[in-house]
């Protein structure tokens, strides 16, 4: 099957007064239609940028270059108003505070009419009622009243699936969803999750979730990509990266994740290196108790070893040295 | 840019600089404000020339050019006896303007030192406090804000010029001191506004809710920990005040309502009301050069208060 | 939204009152209208007198002071208005006239500079930290520090008197609204002579809304809904104006109203020095002579137009942001 979203050698680079940020390296990854993909890492770490980039959405001071394609339509290097012909159509996104994603002047309803009719050729009334029913595909108790609310009559939770509802009023093939449940309370991240992945199901949309909380992935991802300065540091399934990680960034995440049968958390030590002037070779090694001297050299390439593909040069003798 | 990817941006650029102070980084921000920079030596080296009219003028207040028995010494055009030229009876303008400008001078520093005083003290005890006397001190602005400004002013003045133990205190309202203490009583109002609000949102963070569990009085948390804080914003308005006062002085001088200073003595306003017969005579150095001086002054305030804005409050900086 | 502007309107009357009170006392106190009487009136009878304090309520005592404000409000409302010392006129046709020169004035002027400077700040905001943002910037800091004196000062002596001497005419007549002795209406005449008074105030409604705006239009800019309007893929112009401009829109309508409430009294020194027969004239010959007959309607004038504007101006403000649509 051809994949929805196929990204290779993705590279964004700032330009600030201080210098030159290189805030993606050279990332590629595929999306399968109707796959839940999560991408995790730190903060900082790029995961944002890579997908804003994807959608146009950077300011003029960032410089793009490599290839994304989303269902046929490639989305970088072309003209701006071919990106802004398909964004919102076959590729949309929500963000992470629901609270100040919304127009606080303008209607639920007519906000996500606004999202319909900039893509389909549809009345007014057709769209509102196409609004009003997705607000009941997302959960939203009376929708036809809510549709005629402000964005401040509505809850963090609500307002979030008032996000969802907008991006996909036009069925789109992929749905970017950056750290949509961060700034939520636990109780309705759940419900999020939830909706979110009832909309794939039903709309068979593929979803990239991105996230720094490994937890949620596990719930409700199927493959996962971990990066770590601006690169791919491991990918696979999901299953496969929580039970064997083989990239020592990976590892750190996972135990600086809460769990029941440890006691305390071991956060990793040190901070993401500057992207400004980031080091050679394996940007993880001044943080990675494994590193040796052939790390500064040691390229960006994936492998595959074991289950899952990872850029760490040292991962199949660790493998062996651990079993 | 949004402020949480500047903040991330600073991160990963290493400029969050926990290792430089509030003070200093604001300092840094200043000196990349060219025009401010370039104001406060122009501004400097004006007073210093003024402060120095000792030496730097050529004539004395009420000295005539020469004597008109050597010739018509009125209104005459600039020449190299009267850099600027002379006023209707003979005196040399450009002297008058350096002793304008000092009493001026005097007159905007002295309104916008009270004003800043009374008004941070009122602020930060109302932003404290809160309840009635914050709710008298906001209502009382604003009406006065509300109000066309010179009237006020005007009513103000003359209400104040018939309170029999005001005048005993800070004099007749032609008196400079009078003066200045009718600026300090609107010019602390600004003042109060901008120390509230920023007592208002540091009352917020949570240092000085720590202060107040550790049992500190207010006194103490407002000279610990809000006066520093507020250092900023009182910097901009001492230096709006001192140009406020200027500007009012002249305006209320142009209407006839401005100072006496005494025998022969003069101001930026008085010459600049002075000016007003002279435009339509067409005598335009006697407009032209006090109002240079004047416009020297409130320029290099409004870019140095430009520069203090950004340098404090970078995030509503932007365009130089 | 009805509710809540009647709610709001009830406080009008109280407020003016209030104001009005305040503005008696102080009013009273400072100009000593039993003396500017006397000053003006010499000789004048002492029955004269005691008419003048009876017409305008000028008891002494704190007592007095509330009955005198009470009876003059009472005459005020009943229309029946004391006539000014000075010639002993009646008060409302030249109050009128200068209320009416005033308003022509000031809306042109804030017209000006709300369409100019709105525009220049907008300018500016969509190429923060570019060559035309810091012109506009710089140049409102300069228009904000250039008193209206100065530029009319400075206007007057270049083209009127120096226009004169250089070209044998004045470009623009530097006083009035008509030349003296003027008879009838003449908009050519009225427009050449509103033109440099225009141009002062205008300066400095150009240099306020152009800062105000450009700020106002940066934060919305920076803000959040702003990417996600942009993801839905609509026009980039309907970005700027269907989300950017409305919002930033807010604070400007508000400032403008007020304004507008606050021209009739705020034109006090570009007035002066043109000799436009308006209001700011009117009140600085009236403060002059102390004349208090004609100074108390002049300030209810200047009073209700800043307090009905204040409403107007919650009024907007809530009705272009449902955040604060107050039951
Ligand atoms: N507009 C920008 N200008 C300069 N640098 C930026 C900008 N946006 C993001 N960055 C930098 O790019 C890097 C990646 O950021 P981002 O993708 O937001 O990280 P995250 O993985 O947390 O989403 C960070 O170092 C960040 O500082
Ligand atoms: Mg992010």
């Amino acid at each position: 099957m051809d994949p929805v979203l196929s990204i290779k050698d993705l590279r964004v680079s700032f330009r600030t007064p201080a210098g030159t940020v290189q805030a993606v390296r050279g990332v590629s990854l595929d999306v399968q239609p109707g796959e839940l993909v999560g991408i995790v890492g730190e903060s900082g770490s790029g995961k944002s940028v890579s997908f804003l980039s994807i959608m146009g959405l950077l300011p003029d001071t960032a410089t793009v270059t490599g290839s994304a394609v989303v269902a046929g339509t490639e989305m970088i290097g072309v003209r701006a108003d071919q990106v802004r012909s398909q964004r919102g159509k076959k590729i949309a996104m929500i963000f992470q505070d629901p609270l100040s994603a919304l127009n606080p002047v303008h209607r639920i309803g007519a906000q996500i009419v606004e999202m319909i009719q900039a893509h389909q050729d549809v009345s007014r009334e057709a769209a509102h009622s196409r609004a009003v029913e997705l607000l009941d595909l997302v959960g939203l108790p009376q929708p036809d009243v809510r549709a005629k609310q402000y964005p401040h009559e509505f809850s963090g939770g609500m307002r979030q699936r008032v996000m969802i509802a907008m991006a996909i009023a036009n069925d789109p093939d992929v749905l970017i969803a950056d750290e949509p449940t961060t700034a939520l309370d636990v109780t309705v991240q759940a419900q999020i999750l939830e909706v979110i992945e009832n909309v794939r199901q039903q709309l068979r949309t593929a979803v990239v979730f991105i996230t720094h909380d490994l937890g949620v992935v596990a719930r409700i991802a199927d493959r996962v990509e971990v990066m770590y300065a601006g690169n791919t540091a491991e990918r696979g399934l999901v299953n496969d990266i929580f039970a064997a990680p083989n990239h020592p960034y990976t590892r750190g995440l996972l135990s600086s994740l809460p769990s029941a049968n440890r006691e305390r958390l071991k956060p990793i030590i040190g901070a993401p290196p500057n992207m400004i002037s980031p080091p050679s070779g394996c940007a993880f090694r001044a943080r990675c108790e494994h590193a040796t001297d052939a790390c500064a050299s040691a390229g960006t390439a994936l492998v595959r070893v074991g289950a899952t593909e990872t850029s760490c040069i040292r991962a199949s003798e660790l493998q062996g040295s651990r079993q | 840019m949004a402020e949480s990817e500047l903040s991330s941006l600073d991160a990963s650029v290493g400029l969050t600089a926990e290792s430089l102070s509030p003070g200093r980084l604001a300092y840094r921000r200043f000196l990349t404000h060219k025009a401010a920079v370039v104001s406060v030596f122009v501004l400097a080296l004006l007073v210093l020339w003024v402060l120095l009219s000792p030496w730097t003028a050529r004539y004395g207040v009420n000295e005539q050019v020469f004597d008109i028995s050597k010739g018509p010494n009125q209104n005459l055009p600039p020449a190299d006896f009267a850099w600027f030229g002379t006023d209707i009876i003979g005196r040399d303008v450009y002297s008058r303007v350096l002793y304008g400008v000092r009493v001026s001078l005097i007159i905007g520093l002295a309104s916008a030192v009270f004003s800043l005083a009374l008004g941070s003290l009122i602020g930060a005890v109302a932003g404290l406090k809160g309840g009635l006397f914050d709710d008298i001190v906001m209502r009382v602005t604003d009406v006065f804000l509300a109000f066309p400004f010179l009237v006020a002013l005007l009513v103000v003045r003359n209400m104040f010029g018939a309170v029999g133990w005001i005048t005993v205190i800070v004099g007749q309202p032609s008196s400079i001191r009078f003066m200045v203490f009718l600026f300090a009583v609107f010019g602390w109002m600004g003042v109060a506004r901008v120390l509230r609000a920023q007592v208002l949102s540091l009352k917020e963070r949570e240092f000085i809710e720590a202060a107040r569990a550790l049992g500190a009085s207010n006194a103490r948390i407002i000279i610990r920990h809000l006066l520093p804080n507020s250092i900023g914003p009182m910097l901009v308005s001492l230096s709006l005040g001192v140009v406020g006062a200027i500007v009012s002085e002249a305006t209320l001088s142009l209407f006839g309502y401005g100072p006496d200073p005494g025998t022969g003595a003069t101001s930026l306003g008085l010459l600049v009301a002075g000016s007003k017969s002279a435009v339509r005579a067409g005598y335009w150095w006697l407009a032209l050069y006090p109002f240079a001086a004047l416009l020297v002054i409130t320029l290099c305030v409004s870019f140095i208060g430009d520069g203090l804005r950004d340098a404090f409050d970078p995030k509503h900086g932007g365009g130089r | 939204m009805l509710r809540y502007a009647l709610r709001r309107a009830v406080w009008l009357l109280p407020t003016l009152i209030l104001v009005t009170f305040l503005v008696y006392v102080a009013l009273r106190l400072g100009t000593d209208p039993l003396a500017s009487y006397r000053r003006t009136n010499i000789r004048v009878s002492k029955k004269k007198v005691d008419e003048y304090i009876a017409a305008n309520g000028l008891y002494s005592g704190a007592f007095g002071y509330v009955r005198g404000y009470f009876q003059w409000l009472w005459g005020f409302i009943t229309l029946d208005w004391p006539r000014s010392i000075k010639g002993s006129r009646e008060v409302w046709p030249h109050l009128k006239d200068a209320l009416a020169n005033s308003i022509r004035l000031g809306l042109v002027a804030s017209m000006v500079g709300i369409l100019v400077g709105n525009a220049f700040g907008v300018l500016a905001a969509l190429r923060p930290g570019r060559l035309r943002d810091t012109l506009v910037n710089s140049g409102a800091l300069v228009g904000l520090a250039v008193p209206p004196f100065v530029s009319a000062l400075l206007l007057q002596l270049l083209f009127a008197v120096y226009w004169q001497k250089w070209f044998g005419y004045a470009l623009f007549p530097v006083s009035g609204v008509y030349p003296p002795g003027h008879q009838g209406f003449d908009l050519f005449l009225m427009i050449k002579h509103m033109a440099l008074p225009v141009v002062v105030v205008a300066i400095q409604s150009i240099a306020v809304y152009s800062r105000y705006m450009r700020a106002s239009l940066l934060d919305v800019l920076n803000s959040e809904y702003m990417r996600t309007a942009r993801s839905k893929g609509i026009s980039e112009r309907r970005v700027l104006v269907h989300h950017a401009l409305r919002n930033a829109l807010i604070p400007v309508t508000t400032l403008a109203f007020l304004d507008v409430g606050a021209v009739v009294g705020g034109l006090i020194i570009t007035e002066g020095l043109f000799e436009y027969p308006g209001m700011g004239r009117f009140f600085l010959v009236a403060y002059g002579n102390g004349d208090f007959p004609e100074l108390m309607p002049w300030m209810v004038v200047i009073i209700g137009s800043v307090v009905t504007f204040n409403l107007l101006a919650d009024i907007a403000y809530a009705k272009l942001d449902p955040r604060i649509r107050l039951g």
